[in-house]
């Protein structure tokens, strides 16, 4: 246990608490604002763990590109105040269920394959080092980088014939 | 996390200094609501209708099409930085992944989905 | 931790936001003495000698101003919103060196807030990030012009980030690292800008609509939309919105500066390191001039063509100009002769002629 471990738990408890904020903000703007903020937490627990790119990565991705078309959409609908929304009976046991499946799952994994408490650069590496991560992506994950092109482009002709109108040739 | 440090240092002060700079202005300026004063300004005409309203479907089509062609930009940075080691290679590669994109960029461009009207 | 790292941490952040807001202050006199001249008149001359006092006039006043918030307005986001808009270009800069090292009290002190080795990103993140108190303030106004002004200009920004993030690509691909201090040091005997033309071109360019300036001020298009997303503020709240604009104009300038125009480079910097601020400085005020030329020179640009440049001839180009580079740098390491680095400048210019050539018509001359 060390001073990291410490800062870990407070912000791991900012991003909880963030989370929540959404899940229970009244208004869709105000529940954006707290996402935004829990993108950006969680990629200080990025930083944390000697990963600068994947955070700074996650910040121009998520909290800089993502969330502004959530908050677009928002705005695009007037959805701002919570209207009544359709509930069905089995949503929360669903979802409760699913949540404790989640929980029980973390909780067996950190009490059966930790045993001690290793400084966090130790216990992941060197894995945020821009130079590495690019040579990474340029062996192991050649296929999937790949990939990811072709998906942007399905994605891409997916969100053109889904927003096309009237005008659109 | 302690090299970033100066850099949580530099945002709690910046915070700090806006937050001041908003306060300064609470404190000294004079406050004398009127009911008039505190209406939408639409340039001096009675305000009509709801200030927010809804908003044109382009600007949604705008910000999904930015998400997808800022992945792809964000994939040039780790590329940039290694493509000196990978050579001819690296180049292909690339050229391959931004080609395909490419594809989607000239679709939307046919589709008239850049067109602002 | 020491403390008296704490302490250059914390007098290092000091000195970097009190000089952009200083900054800020003279740069809008800077600004309005020149406008006035390119206007033939005399501008601000009463306040001071030559009008020095004239950002201290003002900062007083607003500081004095009656503060409005809307009846209507969601009050907290309203107050947010400037803080939110000024701490991303507070921020932005810290990962920018202002000089070499310097020694001071038996201490090595670097002059930049600190030194990322994914600098290029961390700029990238922040400018993403700096949408948002712009987005919010005209939301929250719930005042129709705020509202359409704030998403605007947001689309706006958004759409150039693209061309912004792919102008970065040329200075990475020729030094192969993302830290703004290596960078600099690469442009030790020449600078980026001799093969990035083009680059530095789309940067610039990219910058001026990401910083709301003219002739890409859509926010503050007062004949469509009153005064954007600022309309409904007024006092130290508005001059906060004023603040970000300013500030982030220097900021894109230094950034400018240290990936094309070699930093604080230049001649005797490495026998007198105190020459290397004021290069720098230099550099950025004439960017500075350039920024309030073009104000002085240009009219506003129609909304539907400013997206339709963005996106298809900003967007193209910048693309091509990245693979082109990454062609000149690859024929320079596969004949292990670094004269093929001169390709680009050549290759890229003769794209962008390409591109003008094409483009001609189709955005500033037809509707569509």
């Amino acid at each position: 246990m060390s001073v990291d471990y410490v800062l870990f738990g407070g912000l791991a408890l900012v991003t909880i608490l963030s989370a929540l904020g959404m899940l229970f903000s009244r208004n869709a703007v105000y529940s954006a604002l707290y996402l935004i903020f829990n993108f950006s937490t969680i990629a200080v627990l990025y930083l944390m763990l000697s990963a600068p790119f994947i955070a700074l990565a996650q910040i121009t991705v998520y909290a800089g590109a993502i969330m502004v078309l959530f908050l677009f959409v928002i705005m695009l609908l007037g959805a701002e105040q919570r209207g009544q929304a359709v509930r069905t009976w089995w949503m929360q046991p669903l979802a409760l269920g699913l949540a404790g499946i989640l929980i029980f799952e973390a909780i067996y994994l950190i009490f059966t394959h930790r045993t001690s408490f290793p400084p966090l650069r130790q216990a992941v590496g060197d894995l945020g080092n821009p130079l590495q991560i690019g040579e990474q992506l340029f062996s192991n994950y050649l296929l999937a980088f790949e990939a990811v092109a072709l998906l942007l482009l399905v994605a891409v002709i997916g969100a053109i014939f889904l927003s096309r109108g009237r005008k659109l040739r | 996390m302690s090299e970033y440090l100066p850099l949580v240092v530099l945002f709690i002060l910046s915070t700090l200094v806006a937050a001041i700079a908003v306060a300064l202005g609470h404190l000294f300026g004079p406050r004398r609501p009127t009911e008039r004063k505190l209406q939408p300004y639409e340039s001096g005409m009675t305000p009509f209708g709801p200030g927010t309203r809804r908003m044109p479907v382009r600007f949604y089509l705008v910000a999904v099409l930015f998400i997808l062609f800022d992945i792809e930009v964000v994939f040039f940075i780790p590329w940039a930085v290694v493509y000196r080691k990978l050579g001819l290679f690296g180049f292909v590669e690339m050229l391959l992944f931004a080609g395909i994109l490419e594809i989607a960029f000239v679709y939307a461009w046919k589709k008239g989905a850049l067109e602002w009207e | 931790m020491d403390w008296a790292s704490l302490a250059e941490w914390t007098l290092k952040s000091f000195a970097l936001i009190f000089a952009l807001l200083g900054g800020f202050a003279y740069l809008t006199l800077f600004e309005r003495k020149l406008i006035a001249r390119f206007q033939v008149r005399i501008g601000p001359n009463r306040a001071g000698p030559f009008g020095l006092l004239q950002p201290v006039a003002d900062g007083i006043k607003l500081i004095f101003k009656e503060e409005l918030i809307p009846a209507q307005a969601d009050k907290i986001i309203f107050i947010l919103a400037p803080i939110i808009t000024v701490v991303p270009a507070l921020v932005i800069m810290a990962v920018v060196p202002f000089g070499p090292p310097i020694q001071l009290f038996g201490r090595t002190i670097s002059l930049q807030i600190i030194d990322l080795n994914v600098g290029v990103l961390y700029i990238m993140a922040i400018a993403s990030v700096s949408v948002y108190g712009i987005v919010l303030a005209g939301w929250s106004s719930n005042n129709k012009y705020a509202t359409l002004g704030g998403i605007r200009s947001s689309a706006q920004m958004i759409s150039y980030e693209l061309a912004l993030g792919l102008a970065f690509t040329g200075p990475v691909l020729l030094t192969s690292s993302l830290s703004l201090a290596e960078i600099v040091e690469a442009q030790r005997h020449i600078w980026f800008v001799l093969y990035q033309p083009v680059g530095a071109f789309i940067f610039w360019i990219s910058t001026l609509a990401e910083v709301n300036r003219a002739p890409f001020d859509m926010p503050e298009a007062e004949q469509e939309l009153t005064a954007g997303y600022h309309t409904e503020y007024s006092g130290m709240k508005f001059a906060l919105f004023f603040m970000a604009e300013y500030i982030k104009m220097i900021a894109v300038s230094a950034i400018a500066v240290t990936l094309f125009f070699g930093g604080y480079r230049g001649p005797f910097v490495d026998q007198v390191p105190l020459l290397g601020p004021i290069y720098f400085l230099l550099k950025v005020v004439g960017f500075l001039f350039l920024m309030v030329w073009v104000r002085a020179t240009l009219p506003r640009i129609r909304y539907d063509r400013l997206m339709a440049f963005g996106w298809k001839v900003l967007f193209s180009l910048a693309l091509g100009n990245a693979m082109l580079t990454a062609l000149g740098v690859l024929l320079a390491d596969m004949f292990q002769n670094s004269l093929w680095l001169w390709s680009i400048p050549v290759t890229t210019i003769a794209f962008f002629l390409l591109v003008a050539y094409l483009m001609r018509g189709s955005i500033a001359g037809g509707n569509r």
